[in-house]
């Protein structure tokens, strides 16, 4: 059965770590793994997608609508946007920061207010919180992508020490303490 | 040990394992990680060429010479170098000789979406198509065999998915190959008439014998399922296909497509009772079949247009849509933007200031025609605005001469740039023409080029002078300006559009992202000066916005560029000094 992951946010901020982390993951717990991801003019500040599907045999590298078992979301109103590709009973793991676009900012639109709720309204599981706090708290606020991970490790089975084994395979060695320190932030709540 | 691979860097390690010895490209989403990873091995020479065409035209030297070479660029790329391939089809090669090219459907990060497989069928040349990375090493390395067996180039056809997608692949040895012997033969490389024309039956008689090897190659299989159904697929349709399906339909995955198989095209659909070909794009092995008399459903069912997925397959075939999460909600768009402290910025805003007609280009700074800047009405094709511009002033003479524009940036100005120059400096238009050189070629994501100084690897290498360049052609008024000085972009721009003669603006910054390039503390806004006249709001720059009437600057974004200062009437915009604004 394969499983389904989406992981989506802003162009530039940082979805690629939390990518390549659970590919090697999956990958060493010996799943057929494939990820996805668009290159070029969307990661100038657009909204970006990145699929990560894992199982026995997986064919297709994307994922369609209402296929998503988790959709993990660096911004709010990002995971607002790609709610129509999660499973009715799927689960959201979403970063409260917001990030205005630019037809908000230039007043052509507005920001949807209280979209935890709605999401909620909609039926279904959302696991909401400010990774920039717990980021800076494990010593960057850049670590956000390993708070987000350390909420989504229990969408799976595996140990904290598989998780950590692949924390320091895929991140440099001078970052490896502030990661693992964001993800278990992330992961104790 | 498999090791997940992005497809473009499986196809690296195809190079490096088949023992590619050259590889010359430009960078194209979303081909660009080919190169990129192929530098990464000691044993290949990889380069940025200025363009499509040299970089083909080196790959080709290389393999003439006696070496396996490489070439890789974007599907327009081909275009670009279509030239030096219909005629090294009649050439053929030496050593093997494999073009690399990435398809876009979708259209992600590209102008049109057009098919590359017609480039093959009309340049006459084999073309595989890889399905995922593990296929995408193994192809390029059968590739060379086929290239050389034949003696043809080969074109490898990626797309987004593949290229951009990572799966699972088996790392081999690289095979040492020896350097095939070059022999003088002006027959073969000479396409003269009397030389070309008995080529002409060479190819013809090549593309039989490759017939004969595509009935009979792994590389097009077929996978007996289940049910009545028989589709004939190939590349990311085919795993779309087999998502959908699973063992329930017979599949013919042709990884070989161009020339495609004819009797194992019949002899298939003989033993199915509904045959459906799925591709996207362009209706090439539709039309195939057809050709073979065959009944089949293909673009009826399936559009022409944009990327496929399972979703969409499965839906077209009748199956019931799958039950989502749904959410009531307006939700804004999220466009693109040009960065914080982007340097074309201020040029589009003196431009638009200015009401230019700005005849634009392909890179980053296209996104100068977006809202609010709107501030360019032209992208076609590499290097098209100045050629473009030329053309206006031919129609429509001095009417325009005081607000007219071509714009582009320093990457495509030495790809197609410098021979549209030319062509203002020897046809005499009074055009102006603006290099945005942000040195860099910054869309595909920063890759040198020959105007920065430094080659592929980051070391130092030649450098071509923007300034002595135009003037060598003939252009007196070429002048560099800062586009973070608005003050300076608009007198000069000024200048040049009333000037009676043609000239050169080069707006140089270093893009904003360029590691070297220090970001200088945040701007702040002194909510108590700010009347709220929204005039900061025109250069729309992602950090800044209006919280409650008043400008407010996102800290995290700002690069403390400093061109919203200068827009600010009532000095409400600074850098934070003790707490007051400077």
């Amino acid at each position: 059965m394969t499983k389904n992951i989406m992981i989506v946010g802003v162009g530039g901020q940082g979805s690629v770590l939390a990518s390549k982390l659970l590919g090697h993951l999956l990958l060493t717990e010996g799943y057929d793994v494939k990820v996805s991801e668009v290159h070029g003019m969307s990661q100038r500040g657009g909204s970006v997608v990145t699929y990560v599907r894992f199982g026995d045999k997986v064919y297709s590298p994307v994922i369609d609508k209402g296929e998503a078992d988790v959709i993990v979301s660096f911004e709010l109103l990002e995971a607002a946007r790609y709610m129509g590709f999660l499973k009715p009973d799927g689960k959201i793991v979403v970063n409260t920061q917001q990030i205005d676009p630019m037809p908000v900012i230039t007043g052509a639109a507005e920001y949807p207010k209280d979209l935890v709720a709605k999401m909620k309204a909609a039926g279904v599981k959302v696991d909401a919180i400010d990774c920039l706090t717990k980021a800076q708290e494990a010593g960057s606020s850049k670590a956000v992508n390993l708070v987000l991970m350390g909420r989504l490790s229990h969408s799976f089975d595996f140990s904290e020490e598989v998780w950590y084994r692949a924390i320091e395979a895929v991140v440099p060695p001078k970052f490896v303490e502030i990661n693992k320190k964001a993800f278990s932030l992330g992961r104790a709540e | 040990m498999k090791e997940l691979m992005l497809g473009n860097k499986a196809v690296a390690r195809g190079l490096y394992e088949a023992g590619c010895r050259v590889i010359s490209s430009y960078p194209g989403t979303p081909s660009t990680e080919v190169t990129e990873e192929a530098v990464q091995f000691d044993d290949i020479y990889a380069e940025w060429a200025p363009n499509e065409k040299v970089a083909m035209e080196v790959a080709f030297g290389a393999a003439m010479a006696g070496g396996r070479a490489a070439c890789a660029m974007k599907h327009v790329g081909l275009n670009v170098a279509a030239d030096p391939l219909y005629t090294m089809s009649y050439t053929g090669i030496n050593g093997g000789l494999v073009i690399i090219v990435a398809d876009d459907a979708g259209m992600h990060s590209s102008q049109n979406e057009q098919d590359s497989r017609n480039h093959a069928i009309a340049a006459k040349v084999p073309m595989l198509e890889p399905s995922d990375s593990e296929e995408a090493k193994q192809f390029t390395k059968l590739a060379f065999r086929l290239s050389e067996e034949f003696d043809t180039p080969v074109i490898l056809k990626m797309c987004t998915r593949v290229a951009h997608s990572q799966s699972l692949v088996e790392c081999g040895e690289r095979e040492e190959i020896e350097l095939r012997p070059y022999i003088k033969n002006i027959a073969k490389y000479v396409m003269m008439p009397a030389n070309a024309r008995p080529k002409h039956p060479f190819v013809e008689e090549r593309a039989k014998k490759l017939l004969a090897y595509a009935e009979t190659t792994p590389l097009n299989r077929i996978e007996w399922g289940s049910g009545d159904i028989g589709i004939i697929t190939s590349s990311t349709s085919y795993q779309y296909t087999k998502e959908v399906f699973g063992e329930k339909a017979s599949v013919l995955k042709l990884g070989m497509v161009n020339p495609l198989p004819e009797e194992l095209i019949k002899n298939f659909a003989a033993k199915v009772k509904r045959l459906i070909v799925i591709e996207e794009l362009d209706p090439i092995i539709e039309n195939h079949c057809k050709k073979l008399g065959l009944a089949v459903e293909g673009k009826s069912l399936f559009p022409m247009i944009g990327e496929f997925s399972q979703g969409l397959i499965a839906e077209k075939l009748g199956f019931s849509p799958k039950a989502s999460a749904a959410l009531e909600e307006k939700i804004p768009l999220r466009p693109p933007v040009m960065c914080a402290g982007c340097p074309h910025r201020g040029m589009f805003y003196t431009l638009n200031r200015n009401h230019c007609t700005v005849l634009g280009d392909i890179g980053c700074y296209t996104l100068g025609a977006v809202a609010p800047l709107s501030a360019m009405e032209l992208c076609a094709c590499m290097g098209a605005s100045i050629g473009a511009v030329h053309g206006f002033h031919k129609v429509r003479g001095e009417e325009i001469e005081g607000n007219t524009v071509a714009v582009l940036g320093d990457s495509t100005f030495m790809h197609s740039g410098m021979t549209g120059l030319a062509n203002v400096a020897y046809n005499m238009s009074n055009s102006t023409v603006i290099i945005l050189d942000n040195s860099i070629t910054g869309m595909t994501g920063h890759q040198q080029n020959p105007t920065t100084g430094y080659n592929i690897k980051g070391d130092p290498a030649g450098k071509i002078n923007l300034e002595a360049l135009c003037r060598a052609m003939g252009f007196k008024r070429v002048c560099v300006v800062d586009p973070y000085d608005l003050e300076e972009c608009d007198r000069v721009l000024k200048e040049e559009l009333q000037a009676k003669e043609p000239s050169v603006i080069i707006s140089r910054r270093p893009c904003a992202l360029l590691k070297y390039v220090k970001a200088k503390p945040p701007i702040a806004a002194d909510r108590e000066k700010c009347v709220g006249c929204k005039s900061c709001m025109k250069l729309g720059c992602p950090a800044i916005g209006i919280k409650d009437k008043k400008a407010a600057i996102d800290e995290t974004l700002c690069v403390g560029c400093g061109v919203c200062t200068q827009l600010c009437p009532f000095d409400a915009l600074g850098t934070k000094k003790g707490g007051a604004l400077s």
